[in-house]
């Protein structure tokens, strides 16, 4: 029974079962409900790599073409003990972290008062929508110019990428709150500082967090593009030299690291946004 | 003129809204004359959208009157106050908290109250009307009854001197509907204050009201007030009373007059759309 169906059967005594004991009844899933997700996600990346192995042993490729799971391994094994990569992974990592960094911060500042100030909104808005549609990556040669091929000029095209989703996911999210609430709000005399602290913010988070997700995927490709083109160290610029020297189990192996960061991060994220939405009863399968 | 008795007086209200599309104004209320005693529990019956809502919010002074004038206590309505609160037709919690802290947003945002003051006499707010043990319950995990008492008690924790009502109860199913009507009944007269309570159900406004305030249709005047003499404490056995039943027919003849129209003459009214 429901906390709805207790609450009809029995409108005025709705305090005497006891509420925390009869919600997690039912939410708590069985042992192996809760393990699900991880057990048939792993399950289907072993098949995938399974067959991924056997075309590859197969040989009718080179490993050139078409290295296996296991060349791949070995290749990022290497890569390790050769110890360069320390330096590229330190470069790309300050360049992610400055630039992402960056546009997380701004990006939220802007979004938050495109979203509050209607005519902050109309000035923007052109220019926002300017940045968003173009692929910012197109910029990159301009930034290279003024910045040089060292990290700036990839910080540059990494925030740029990210900002403009982070910005457009924020304001919509201001813009989302609900008018009941608003109102209600006003109703009861809330300063406008106090509706923006404990209902627009609030309400906003999950827009946020979206908008930071996405903002990893466009910092990331700023990351890897911005150094295939023109870079000194870095990640993206191993995956290139690796490409264009035909090592290629070393190459995906480098491209596996860029991919596991953006796993990490949108995991974070992701953890970050159902944290906030403790209060959403969970979903009864 | 003022009517010392009066806690809120309406002299010729009228409201208007601005059209965007039609770039018009269009007449929701039109010249509302009304007075709530100070402790009496009035209610205002009427066709859907013939302007109470409209009405309820010019007095809670989220929106402005175009002419006529709106007093409580003698001083002119011109926005929200402390003095009073509403309680709303769709309950207008926030998600991400829990009961607790929906009750305790009203006093929030006023800044009346100090937090621990709050928490403690929150609590009591929550016992009041029947939610105790759900304090830290969030409002999705409430049913729609529930989430009505949240509603209420956050609007009666802000100890207002006149609560505003709107169709509370509506979306409620009947069995839910009847014990909130009792409850609030409870609460009412322990608590003393004056309250202005808007329905569509006529049933509802006779075994709740003092004296029950018929609008026309749309736009909104008073058309009709009846005087409930049904004595208190009433308990909902009362609704099948033979003088209750009277009421209800000579309020319901008066609202049929006013859906009974003239096609026509509603279309005229209309706001072109
Ligand atoms: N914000 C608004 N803008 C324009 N028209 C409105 C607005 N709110 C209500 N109205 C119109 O005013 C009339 C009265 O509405 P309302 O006060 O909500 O009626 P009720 O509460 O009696 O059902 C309706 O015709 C409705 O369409
Ligand atoms: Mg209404």
């Amino acid at each position: 029974m429901s906390i709805k169906e207790a609450d009809r059967a029995n409108p005025v005594t709705a305090g005497e079962s006891d509420p925390t004991r009869e919600r997690r009844s039912l939410v708590k899933p069985s042992r192996i409900r809760q393990y699900e997700p991880v057990v048939i996600g792993t399950l289907s990346v072993m098949f995938v790599l399974t067959v991924w192995q056997l075309v590859a042993n197969a040989r009718i490729y080179s490993v050139l073409f078409l290295p296996g799971p296991w060349d791949v391994a070995q290749a990022m094994v290497k890569l390790f003990q050769q110890g360069d990569i320390w330096l590229d992974m330190a470069t790309s990592g300050q360049e992610l972290a400055i630039g992402y960094g960056m546009a997380i911060i701004l990006g939220l500042v802007i979004g938050l008062l495109m979203g509050w100030y209607t005519r902050f909104q109309y000035a923007m808005d052109p220019i926002v929508n300017f940045f968003y549609s173009t692929p910012r990556i197109a910029l990159l040669p301009l930034f290279i110019i003024w910045f040089g091929i060292d990290i700036q000029s990839k910080i540059a095209v990494i925030f740029l990428g990210a900002l403009f989703p982070i910005i457009i996911n924020t304001m919509a999210g201001v813009r989302n709150t609900e008018a009941a609430l608003l109102g209600v709000a006003r109703s009861f005399g809330a300063s406008d500082a106090l509706i923006f602290r404990r209902v627009v913010l609030p309400g906003s988070v999950p827009f946020i967090l979206t908008g930071f997700r996405l903002g990893v995927g466009h910092a990331l490709t700023g990351v890897v593009v911005g150094e295939l083109i023109a870079a000194r160290h870095g990640v993206g610029q191993l995956i290139a030299i690796a490409g264009q020297t035909f090592q290629t189990p070393k190459m995906l192996a480098a491209v596996i690291l860029i991919a596991g960061t953006g796993m990490v991060l949108t995991t974070i994220l992701q953890r970050m946004e159902n944290r906030f939405q403790s209060w959403r009863p969970q979903i009864r399968r | 003129m003022y009517d010392r008795s009066a806690k809120l007086a309406a002299n010729g209200v009228v409201i208007e809204y601005w059209m965007q599309r039609s770039r018009t104004l269009f007449t929701a209320v039109q010249g509302v004359d009304l007075v709530v005693r100070t402790g009496e529990f009035l209610a205002i019956v009427g066709p859907s959208g013939c302007g109470k809502t409209t009405f309820l919010n010019a007095v809670d002074g989220l929106i402005p009157i175009a002419s006529g004038s709106l007093t409580l206590d003698g001083r002119e309505i011109s926005k929200p106050g402390p003095d009073r609160a509403m309680v709303f037709q769709q309950p207008g919690l926030l998600p991400w908290r829990t009961v607790l802290g929906n009750v305790m947003f009203g006093v929030e945002a006023q800044r009346s109250m100090g937090k621990q003051e709050a928490i403690s006499r929150a609590k009591q707010q929550i016992d009041l009307v029947g939610l105790s043990g759900f304090e830290d319950a969030y409002p999705l995990e409430l049913s729609g009854g529930m989430q009505q008492r949240v509603n209420l008690a956050r609007a009666l924790l802000t100890d207002p001197e006149m609560l505003l009502l709107d169709e509370p109860f509506a979306s409620l199913d009947a069995q839910t509907r009847e014990m909130m009507q009792l409850e609030l009944l409870k609460i009412w007269s322990k608590t003393k204050k004056t309250a202005l309570f808007i329905t569509h159900d006529i049933k509802e406004a006779i075994y709740l009201a003092d004296r029950v305030i018929v609008f026309t249709r749309r736009p909104g005047r008073v058309k009709k007030v009846v005087e409930i003499a049904l004595s208190r404490p009433r308990d909902l056995r009362v609704k099948r009373d033979p003088q209750f039943l009277t009421y209800e027919d000579e309020i319901w003849e008066s609202i049929q007059e006013e859906l009974a129209v003239p096609a026509e003459r509603l279309i005229a009214g209309m706001p072109a759309a």
